[in-house]
C-alpha cells in the first residue's frame, strides 16, 4: 500500500495530520509555535473530520498545559486514545502527569514543536531545552528532523506506544520544522490506519478504569515495595527499540521511506563523525557531502531514537572507522559535564564500544558542543567547522558553534564562505511588511510549484519583533530533489523588495549572489528609480552586476481596488522573471492557487486579484544599472548618534539585524536591559499622522488619553519657558484656572506615531464650518515630517510641570504626566497599550510591574528595545516578566520584598533617628502620601535623610543609605492579559487577592489570548467566534469580577477607557491608593475581534451602552465607612446585544457560518447581560460590614 | 354577487391586486411569507439583493483574515477559519429557492447593482433560483455636475437591456418619480425591455444626528398621503403604455389607496410599511374592504376599475396636470367669491 499524494505543509500540520486521525480525545492549550497543531485539530474536528476509527475527536481546550495534561492523563485511563500538543512552558508544566503517564504504562503520544525554555529571557524559537527537560520522566523520545518525518514518525509513535507500552514524545524543532513549508508525500487514512493495530488499540481499551472491571491505579506505596515496583517496568523500556525499529521496517516496507534508531549517513569509513539530531541534521548533512566530495571521510549519525537510549544500536551505526565524534547539542545545562546527548553518547561509547566493534578498535574521542540556541543559525559552514575541529591535535573538548564567545572562548570560528547550495536549486528571498502579504505569496509560490510541478518546494518565513508594521522575510528554494536544507538562504539567485523604504535600513543584497535579480516595487520608474536608491544600494548592484526590475505595485493594487495588499502582483514578477514555469502556465497556476486561497472569500475578491495578476505585468520594467554609483544619499543609521554607549553598541546592532554579529561579551550576563530604548527606533511607519489645530482644541486631552503609542503628547508649560521655540511650533494658552500664565501644546511624535488615527476619531472639538474637520486631523506624513520632527524635540525639552500640581485625576489634568511608556511595538490602535501608560503616567516613577507573559510582554520587553522609559530624574517602572503561568505571584513576591526592605529600612532609621533627627524620622515613618504632594515631599524628605546619612558615623547608616528610596511608596503592578488572569494564573491571582497585600491587578482584558493568535479564554463571551471556539463560544464569560468582589476586601474595578475615561482614571487611582490588592478589568479592544481598529475606542461606548460590558468599582474603604461598596457608572443598557455584537466580525462571522446557532447563542448572552444587570443592580444596593483587616500590616 | 379581483401582472394572473414589497422584515422572513400569503396577498417581491453590499462584505471578510496576518511569528493568524460562512449572494438565492417551496404565489426576485457585470450576473442567478419574474432596484444618486439628466437615463437604459438580455424571466423596473420626463423615460425603459415598472422606489434619506454631526440611514415609513405621487403618474403612463405592466408602492397603508391606484391605473399594489405596522394579517382586512367597497360600488372585477380614471378616462384630466397649489387654490376662490 502506498500512497502518492504530494502536499505542502508545515511540520506543525504534518505531525497534527496524524495525531487527529489516531487519538479520540485532544486536549490542548495555546503555546507557540505549537499552537498551531491544536488549531488544526479544532478546526478539523468543528468540520467534522473523522479519525481512522470513524468518529471525529473530541478537542478540548485546557485552562494550562498542566491541565491538558491532566485531562490527557484521566482520559487515557478511561481508555481514550488521548493527544496533547505543546512546547517549552508547556511542556515543563506537564511533567508531573508524564511521570504518572508513564509510570501507569500507558500508550500516547505528545508531540512537540522544542522551543526553548525562558531562563534570563524568554525566547519563542526552537532548541532542545524543553524536550531535554523531559528525558528523565520516563517517556520514549523520537525526533524528526524534517516535515516528512514529522509526519512519518508521528505516526510510527504512534504504532510503537501501542505496542510498547511507554508513552512517547515526538518532538521537531520549533519554527525551522514547525513553521517551514515544505513538500512531502501524505499518507492517507488507509496507510495510517495499515500502521495501527487495532488489537494493541482494544488491549489499551480494556486496561481502562470501568466499573464492570474495577481496579485501582494511583496508590501510595511505601518504602517495602515502591522501588520493586518501579523496576517492574524495565522490561518494557527494554523492548522499546525493538519495537520502534519494527514499526520503522513496516512503515518502510509499506510507504518505502526506510528510518533507523540511529541512522549514519556518510563515508563508509569515515574517521570523523557528527552525532546530533533535530533538523539541524540537514545543514551536517550537506557539509559532510560537501567535505566527502572533496576527499575527505566524515560522516553525520543521526539519533532519532534518543529514550529509551539503546546503546549498542548507537554504537552499531557508528563506522568502525570513526576516531573523533562531536556531539552537538541543541541545548545547553550549566554546570554539567556536558550536554545530555553527549553525556549519552560518552557512556554508549564507554558501555558498548567494545561489546559491540571489538577490543581492537580503539574507542573515538568525543567532543561535546552547543549550537542552534532559541533557532540561531546552524549552518552548513558551521558543520564543517566542527568536522574542522575533530582534525584538530588539540580540539576544544566542549565548545560552541554559531557565535562568537569572547568571554570563555569556547566557539568556533567559522568560514563564511563555505557553501553547499547547488546550482540547481532556485534560491529566492522576499523581503515585505506583515500587512503587504509577502509571506502569503511566497507559501503560495511553495504550494503552486510543491503541488503542481515535479519540483520539491520549500518555504521558511522570519519575522520581526513588532506587531505593527513587522518586516518579514520569506526565504523560498525550489529544487529537483527533496529540500533538507535546514537553513536560511545567504546567496540568493532571486531577491525581491516589496517595500522600497526597507533599502534605507536593511542591507538585503547582502544574499544576492552575483548576477542575481533584484526586483524592486516602487513609486519611481525605470527611468527615475535609480536616483532614489542609497548609494550603497547601488554600489552593490554595479559589484554583482544584478538584474534589476521594477513595478509600482501599489499603483497596480491601487487601480485593481486590492488596497496595499501587493502580494499577488509581486508573486506574479517573480514568476516572470524567475523562468520556473512558462510565463503563460505560471499566470494560470497563480490564478488557480488564488481560486483556491481566496475562492470562498467571494467572486469581487477573486476578481480584484485575478486583474491584479493581469495587470502586473505591463507594469514590470527593466532598468539599466549604470556603471557608477550616482546617489547622493546614504543608507540611514539603525539609530540616531547619541544615546548611552550600550544602545550604540547593542541595540544599535539589533535595529539594524546584526545581532547574530554581536559578541558574547557584548550582551548582559543576567538578562538585565537598560530601558528608554523605544525611543531610539523611530520606525516612522505611518503614512498620515495626526496634526493639530490649536484654533479648535478644547484641550480635553482624550486624544493624548489614548493614543496606544504616546505618540501624541498634551503638556503645559510656563509661558516664560518659551524660548528658542522653532517658528512653527504652536502654544496656545492654558484654559483653566489652575495654571495661570501658562501655554500648553498637543504634539505629535511624528516618526513614533503608527497613524491608528485613534486620536482624530476620539477627539470631540469640531470645526464649526466644515464638520468634518477637527482639532486634530490625519494628514499625510510626508507633508509635516521636517516640521513635526523639529517641533517635537523642543516639546521634549520643554519642562515637566511639578506633579503635584496637577489635578490628576481628570482627562484633562493626568494628559499632562510624562508618559513612561512609549512608543511599543503593539498593534496599531491598540486596545491594552493606552491602560499601561496612563499607568506610567500616574505612577510609573515609582512602579514595579511584573508582567505575564503575552501581548503585553511581548511589546513590553521583546528586544531590541522597550518602551518602559525613565523622567528627567532617572525614574521609572522597573519591569520583569517572570513566566506566564506565576505573574500573581510573582508580583506578590515584589511586593513582599518592598515591604520586608522597608520594614528593614525604618528598623536602621530608628536605629540612626538620634543622629538624622527624631522630628525627620516621625515624618519619613507616618507619611501618608497620599497624593503627588505628599510624596513629593516625602522624596525631599528622604533627600534630606540621605544627607544626614552622610554625616553620620552609625554603622547602620551606610546600610539605610543604600535602601532609604523605598521609604517613598512603591506602587507594585501585576499586569497581563486575561488566558493569564481567567485561565492559567487563575489560582494565583485568586490566592493573592487573599493575601490582604498591596498589589494592583491590572488584566488588560481582550477576551482572547491575543498573543497567540486569538484562542479562547474564559473571559470570551458568549457566542464570540475565537479559535478553540471556531463554533462560537458555548458558555458566558467567567465574572472575575464578582469572584473578587466576594472576598469582600480587595478593590475591584471594571473599566472601559473608550467609554469612560473619566471613571478608567478614578479607578486607576483608587486602585492604587487602596492598601490592600486591587484587581482591575479593562476592556482593551483587539485585532482578533474583527474591528475597525481606529474606532475601537469609540466602539468600547456600545460595550458598555449594551450591558456588554458594565462599568463598576467595587472599594472595600466605603464598607468601612457604612456605605455601599459596589458602585455602578455605566447606566442601564439601551441597546441590545445584538446591536453591539453585529459590529464586530467574532460575533457576525458566527451569524453568517451558522445563523441558527448565532441566533441562538445571541439570544443566551442578551440573557446573560439582563442577568448580570439585574444582579449588578442588585449588589448596587447592597451594604456590606468589611472590617479594616490591613490595620494591622499597615506601618 | 361576487368580485373577479384577479389581475394581470407582468403576465402573470394574480389572485388580487394586493402584493407585499421587497421588505426584509416581510418577504425577507419564511414565516411572514407563509403568513402573508395565507392573508390573502397574491405576489412578493424579495428584499433586494445589493450587489454593493456583497461586494462590501466580501472585501471587508477578505480584509478581516488578511488583516495582520502572517506578521508576527506567535500569531500568524487571529481568527479561525469558518468553512461555512457565505459570501456572495448564496444567502439570498438560499432565501428565493426556500421562499419558492414555502408559498406558491409568485414570488418576484429584486436586485440592485452596482455594475454591469454584477447585474448580469446576479440576474442570471435570480432566474436560475426560480424567480417568477425580476425587479430591478434602480437607484442613483448623481453628485458629478458634469452628469447630464440624459446621462443618468442613459445609465438606466443601458442596464435594462443588458439585463433583458441575459434573461426570459418578465422584468420590472422600479425607480424613483425624479425624472424632468417620465413618461419619455418610461417609454425607453419599456423599449429597452422592461416589461412593467414599479413606481416609486423610496429611497432611504439619511439624517442628521445633532449630537455626532453625522449622517445616519434612518428608515421611516412611509404614510398614506404618499400615495397621491405614484396615483398621477399611474394615471399619466397607463394610456402612454397601455401593454405595461404597472405596480403602484409608496403609501399603499388603506383600502381607499387601493381602490384610487387601481383606478389610476395600476395592475398591482405593493405594501410594506403598514404590514409592518400591523402585521401581515392586515393583509386580509386590506382585501376585504376592496372586496367590499366594489361589491358596494357594484364593480365585477379589478379588470373592470383598473385605469377607469386613468388620465384619458378620468373627467377632469386638467387636474392631474396641474399643481396641487393651483388646485387649491382655485377651488378655494370658487367657493369663496363674491361679486
Amino acid at each position: 500500500m502506498t500512497s502518492q499524494k504530494f502536499v505542502t505543509v508545515d511540520g506543525n500540520e504534518a505531525a497534527a495530520y496524524v495525531a487527529h486521525q489516531t487519538n479520540e480525545v485532544i486536549a490542548i492549550y495555546p503555546i507557540t509555535p505549537a499552537s498551531p497543531m491544536g488549531e488544526l485539530s479544532d478546526a478539523w474536528s468543528s468540520q467534522g473530520r473523522k479519525n481512522i476509527f470513524g468518529v471525529v475527536p473530541d478537542v478540548i481546550e485546557m485552562q494550562s498545559e498542566g491541565g491538558a495534561a491532566g485531562a490527557a492523563h484521566g482520559a487515557l485511563q478511561a481508555g481514550a486514545l488521548t493527544t496533547t500538543f505543546t512546547a517549552s512552558q508547556g511542556l515543563l508544566l506537564m511533567i508531573p502527569n508524564m511521570y504518572k503517564i508513564a509510570g501507569e504504562l500507558t500508550p500516547t503520544v505528545f508531540h512537540i514543536s522544542a522551543r526553548t525554555i525562558a531562563t534570563h529571557a524568554l525566547s519563542i524559537f526552537g532548541d532542545h531545552s524543553d524536550v531535554m527537560a523531559v528525558r528523565q520522566t520516563g517517556w520514549a523520545m523520537l525526533a524528526s528532523n524534517y516535515v516528512q518525518e514529522a509526519q512519518d514518525l508521528a505516526l510510527i509513535a504512534h504504532a510503537a506506544t501501542l505496542k510498547a507500552r511507554i508513552p512517547f514524545v515526538h518532538f521537531f524543532d520549533g519554527f525551522r520544522t514547525s513553521h517551514e513549508v515544505n513538500k512531502i508525500e501524505q499518507l492517507s487514512a488507509d496507510d495510517i490506519r495499515s500502521m495501527i493495530d487495532e488489537r494493541l488499540v482494544r488491549e489499551h481499551r480494556a486496561r481502562a478504569m470501568d466499573p464492570d472491571r474495577p481496579v485501582l491505579r494511583g496508590s501510595a506505596q511505601n518504602p517495602d515495595v515502591f522501588f520493586q515496583a518501579r523496576e517492574a517496568a524495565n522490561p518494557f523500556y527494554d523492548a522499546v527499540p525493538r519495537i520502534v525499529q519494527e514499526e520503522m521496517d513496516k512503515f518502510a516496507a509499506l510507504f518505502g521511506r526506510q528510518y533507523r534508531l540511529f541512522e549514519y549517513v556518510g563515508a563508509a569509513d569515515a574517521d570523523r563523525v557528527v552525532v546530533m539530531m533535530g533538523s539541524g541534521v540537514g545543514a551536517a548533512e550537506e557539509a559532510a557531502e560537501a567535505l566527502n566530495r572533496r576527499g575527505e571521510k566524515v560522516g553525520v549519525l543521526k539519533v532519532r531514537l534518543y529514550r529509551p537510549f539503546d546503546g549498542e544500536a548507537f554504537v552499531a551505526a557508528l563506522p568502525k572507522s570513526a576516531r573523533q565524534i562531536a556531539v552537538l547539542d541543541r541545548t545547553k545545562e550549566p554546570g554539567s559535564l556536558g550536554e545530555p546527548l553527549y553525556q549519552d553518547v560518552v557512556t554508549a561509547l564507554v558501555q558498548s564500544w567494545a561489546g559491540v566493534q571489538g577490543d581492537r578498535v580503539a574507542m573515538p574521542r568525543v567532543l561535546g558542543g552547543r549550537y542552534g540556541l532559541s533557532s540561531k543559525e546552524f549552518t552548513p559552514a558551521m558543520a564543517a567547522r566542527v568536522f574542522d575541529e575533530l582534525k584538530a591535535d588539540r580540539p576544544k573538548r566542549q565548545f560552541t558553534i554559531g557565535i562568537i564567545d569572547d568571554v570563555t572562548h569556547l566557539s568556533l570560528k567559522w568560514d563564511e564562505e563555505f557553501s553547499t547550495e547547488p546550482a540547481d536549486v532556485t534560491r529566492a528571498v522576499f523581503y515585505g511588511l506583515g500587512s503587504d502579504g509577502t509571506v502569503g505569496a511566497s507559501k503560495n509560490s511553495v504550494k503552486i510549484i510543491g503541488e503542481s510541478t515535479p519540483l520539491y518546494a520549500q518555504g521558511y518565513f522570519v519575522y520581526d519583533s513588532k506587531k505593527a508594521c513587522s518586516v518579514t522575510v520569506s526565504h523560498v528554494r525550489f529544487s529537483p530533489r527533496p529540500i533538507n536544507s535546514t537553513y536560511l538562504i545567504d546567496r540568493a539567485g532571486f531577491v525581491a523588495c516589496h517595500q522600497p523604504q526597507f533599502l534605507d535600513r536593511i542591507d538585503m543584497l547582502r544574499v544576492a549572489n552575483p548576477g542575481a535579480t533584484f526586483l524592486l516595487n516602487s513609486a519611481y520608474g525605470p527611468d527615475e528609480v535609480w536616483d532614489q536608491l542609497p548609494r550603497e544600494v547601488q554600489q552593490e548592484m554595479i559589484d554583482k552586476r544584478l538584474k534589476f526590475f521594477v513595478i509600482d505595485a501599489y499603483k497596480v493594487a491601487h487601480e485593481t481596488k486590492m488596497g496595499v495588499r501587493i502580494n499577488t502582483i509581486m508573486q506574479t514578477c517573480f514568476f516572470a522573471l524567475a523562468n520556473i514555469l512558462p510565463r503563460d502556465e505560471a499566470i494560470d497556476r497563480i490564478k488557480g492557487s488564488i481560486r483556491k486561497t481566496y475562492g470562498r472569500r467571494g467572486e469581487a475578491v477573486l476578481e480584484r486579484n485575478f486583474a491584479a495578476v493581469d495587470a502586473s505585468l505591463a507594469g514590470l520594467h527593466e532598468v539599466t544599472v549604470p556603471k557608477a554609483a550616482t546617489s547622493k544619499t546614504n543608507r540611514l543609521p539603525p539609530v540616531a548618534p547619541g544615546g548611552s554607549d550600550f544602545v550604540q553598541r547593542v541595540t544599535s546592532a539589533l535595529l539594524a539585524g546584526r545581532g547574530d554579529l554581536l559578541p558574547v561579551s557584548a550582551l548582559p550576563v543576567d538578562g538585565t536591559f537598560p530601558t528608554g530604548t523605544a525611543k531610539v527606533e523611530k520606525r516612522s511607519i505611518a503614512h498620515e499622522i495626526p496634526i493639530w489645530d490649536e484654533k479648535i482644541c478644547i484641550q480635553c486631552g482624550l486624544c493624548a488619553l489614548v493614543c496606544p503609542h504616546a505618540a501624541i503628547r498634551s503638556k503645559a508649560y510656563p509661558a516664560a519657558s518659551l524660548s528658542g521655540k522653532p517658528k512653527e511650533f504652536v502654544s496656545v494658552p492654558w484654559k483653566g484656572d489652575d495654571l495661570p500664565n501658562h501655554l500648553m501644546t498637543i504634539q505629535v511624535a511624528p516618526d513614533d506615531c503608527t497613524g491608528c488615527g485613534v486620536c482624530v476619531d476620539v477627539c470631540p472639538a469640531k470645526s464649526k464650518e466644515v464638520v468634518k474637520h477637527k482639532a486634530i486631523n490625519m494628514e499625510p506624513k510626508l507633508d509635516h515630517l521636517d516640521r513635526e520632527q523639529a517641533n517635537f524635540a523642543y516639546f521634549l525639552q520643554l519642562p515637566e510641570l511639578d506633579r503635584s500640581r496637577l489635578k490628576v485625576e481628570t482627562v484633562k489634568g493626568s494628559q499632562l504626566l510624562e508618559p513612561l511608556f512609549e512608543f511599543s511595538g503593539a498593534c496599531a490602535g491598540c486596545g491594552e497599550t493606552p491602560y499601561l501608560k496612563l499607568m506610567s503616567q500616574l505612577f510609573g516613577d515609582r512602579a514595579l510591574i511584573g508582567n505575564a507573559t503575552g501581548c503585553s510582554s511581548i511589546y513590553g520587553g521583546n528586544l531590541p528595545t522597550t518602551p518602559y522609559t525613565t523622567n528627567a530624574d532617572g525614574r521609572g517602572p522597573a519591569w520583569n516578566n517572570s513566566l506566564f503561568e506565576d505573574n500573581a505571584e510573582f508580583g506578590l513576591g515584589l511586593r513582599l520584598a518592598v515591604d520586608q526592605k522597608r520594614e528593614y529600612a525604618a528598623y536602621l532609621l530608628r536605629q540612626v533617628a538620634a543622629q538624622v533627627g527624631e522630628t525627620l524620622v516621625d515624618e519619613i515613618l507616618t507619611a501618608s502620601q497620599h497624593d503627588e504632594d505628599a510624596i513629593r515631599t516625602q522624596r525631599q524628605r528622604v533627600a534630606e535623610l540621605r544627607k544626614r546619612l552622610a554625616d553620620c558615623d552609625a554603622c547602620e547608616a551606610e546600610k539605610l543609605a543604600q535602601i532609604a528610596d523605598v521609604f517613598v511608596k512603591r506602587s507594585v503592578w501585576i499586569v497581563g492579559g486575561d488566558g493569564w488572569a481567567f485561565d492559567i494564573g487563575f489560582g494565583g491571582l485568586d490566592h493573592v487577592l487573599t493575601t490582604g497585600r498591596d498589589v494592583n491587578i491590572l488584566v488588560l482584558d481582550t477576551g482572547v489570548y491575543s498573543n497567540t493568535g486569538g484562542q479562547a479564554s474564559k473571559s470570551t463571551p458568549r457566542s464570540a467566534v475565537a479559535k478553540f471556539a471556531a463554533a462560537g463560544k458555548a458558555s458566558r464569560r467567567k465574572d472575575l469580577g464578582m469572584l473578587a468582589v466576594s472576598y469582600g476586601n480587595a478593590y475591584v474595578a471594571q473599566i472601559a477607557m473608550g467609554s469612560h475615561p473619566a471613571q478608567s482614571i478614578r479607578a486607576f487611582i483608587e486602585a492604587e491608593s487602596y492598601r490592600g490588592p486591587s484587581l482591575i478589568l479593562a476592556y482593551s479592544h483587539c485585532i482578533a475581534h474583527g474591528i475597525n481598529m481606529t474606532t475601537a475606542m469609540t466602539h468600547q461606548k456600545d460595550a458598555v451602552q449594551s450591558g456588554f460590558w458594565p462599568l463598576y468599582r467595587y472599594d472595600p474603604r466605603l464598607a468601612r465607612k457604612g456605605e455601599r461598596p459596589f458602585h455602578l457608572d455605566s447606566r442601564k443598557p439601551k441597546m441590545t446585544f445584538e446591536q453591539f455584537a453585529m459590529q464586530e466580525a467574532r460575533f457576525s462571522m458566527l451569524a453568517r457560518s451558522d445563523p441558527e446557532h448565532a441566533k441562538h447563542l445571541f439570544a443566551l448572552a442578551q440573557a446573560d447581560i439582563d442577568d448580570q444587570w439585574h444582579y449588578y443592580e442588585q449588589m448596587a444596593g447592597v451594604e456590606r460590614a468589611i472590617r479594616d483587616d490591613f490595620e494591622e500590616v499597615e506601618v | 354577487m361576487s368580485v373577479d379581483l384577479s389581475t394581470k401582472y407582468l403576465g402573470m394572473t394574480l389572485r388580487n391586486p394586493l402584493a407585499v414589497s421587497a421588505c426584509s422584515s416581510l418577504t425577507g422572513e419564511l414565516d411572514k411569507l407563509r403568513r402573508l400569503e395565507d392573508a390573502g396577498a397574491s405576489m412578493a417581491v424579495l428584499p433586494s439583493l445589493f450587489e454593493e453590499q456583497i461586494e462590501h462584505e466580501e472585501v471587508e471578510i477578505a480584509r478581516l483574515y488578511d488583516f495582520q496576518t502572517e506578521s508576527f511569528a506567535e500569531s500568524l493568524t487571529h481568527f479561525p477559519e469558518l468553512q461555512a460562512h457565505s459570501t456572495g449572494p448564496t444567502d439570498y438565492l438560499d432565501h428565493l429557492r426556500a421562499a419558492k417551496q414555502a408559498v406558491s404565489i409568485p414570488v418576484i426576485g429584486s436586485l440592485n447593482g452596482s455594475s454591469e457585470g454584477g447585474w448580469i450576473r446576479y440576474a442570471k442567478l435570480i432566474e436560475e433560483a426560480g424567480a417568477d419574474a425580476l425587479e430591478l432596484n434602480i437607484y442613483f444618486v448623481p453628485t458629478n455636475p458634469l452628469m447630464t439628466s440624459l446621462d443618468v437615463e442613459q445609465r438606466y437604459i443601458d442596464l435594462v437591456a443588458a439585463v433583458r438580455k441575459s434573461v426570459s424571466i418578465p422584468l420590472a423596473v422600479k425607480i424613483g418619480p425624479n425624472f424632468t420626463s417620465l413618461p419619455h423615460f418610461a417609454q425607453r425603459l419599456i423599449e429597452a425591455g422592461a416589461n412593467g415598472l414599479v413606481l416609486f422606489n423610496r429611497y432611504l434619506e439619511a439624517d442628521i444626528d445633532l449630537d455626532q454631526l453625522q449622517f445616519k440611514p434612518d428608515l421611516v415609513l412611509s404614510n398614506r398621503h404618499e400615495a397621491r405621487v405614484p396615483i398621477r403618474w399611474i394615471a399619466i403612463l397607463r394610456d402612454v403604455l397601455p401593454q405595461t405592466s404597472f405596480a403602484a408602492t409608496s403609501g399603499v397603508h388603506r383600502m381607499q389607496g387601493i381602490v384610487k391606484l387601481l383606478l389610476a391605473g395600476a395592475d398591482v399594489t405593493m405594501m410594506a410599511s403598514i404590514l409592518l405596522i400591523k402585521g401581515p394579517e392586515f393583509l386580509a382586512t386590506l382585501l376585504d374592504d376592496v372586496r367590499t367597497w366594489m361589491e358596494e360600488n357594484e364593480y365585477d372585477s379589478v379588470e373592470q376599475l383598473k385605469g377607469s380614471m386613468s388620465r384619458r378616462n378620468c373627467p377632469d384630466p386638467s387636474a392631474l396636470e396641474r399643481a396641487n397649489y393651483m388646485q387649491a387654490l382655485t377651488t378655494y376662490t370658487s367657493d369663496h367669491y363674491q361679486p
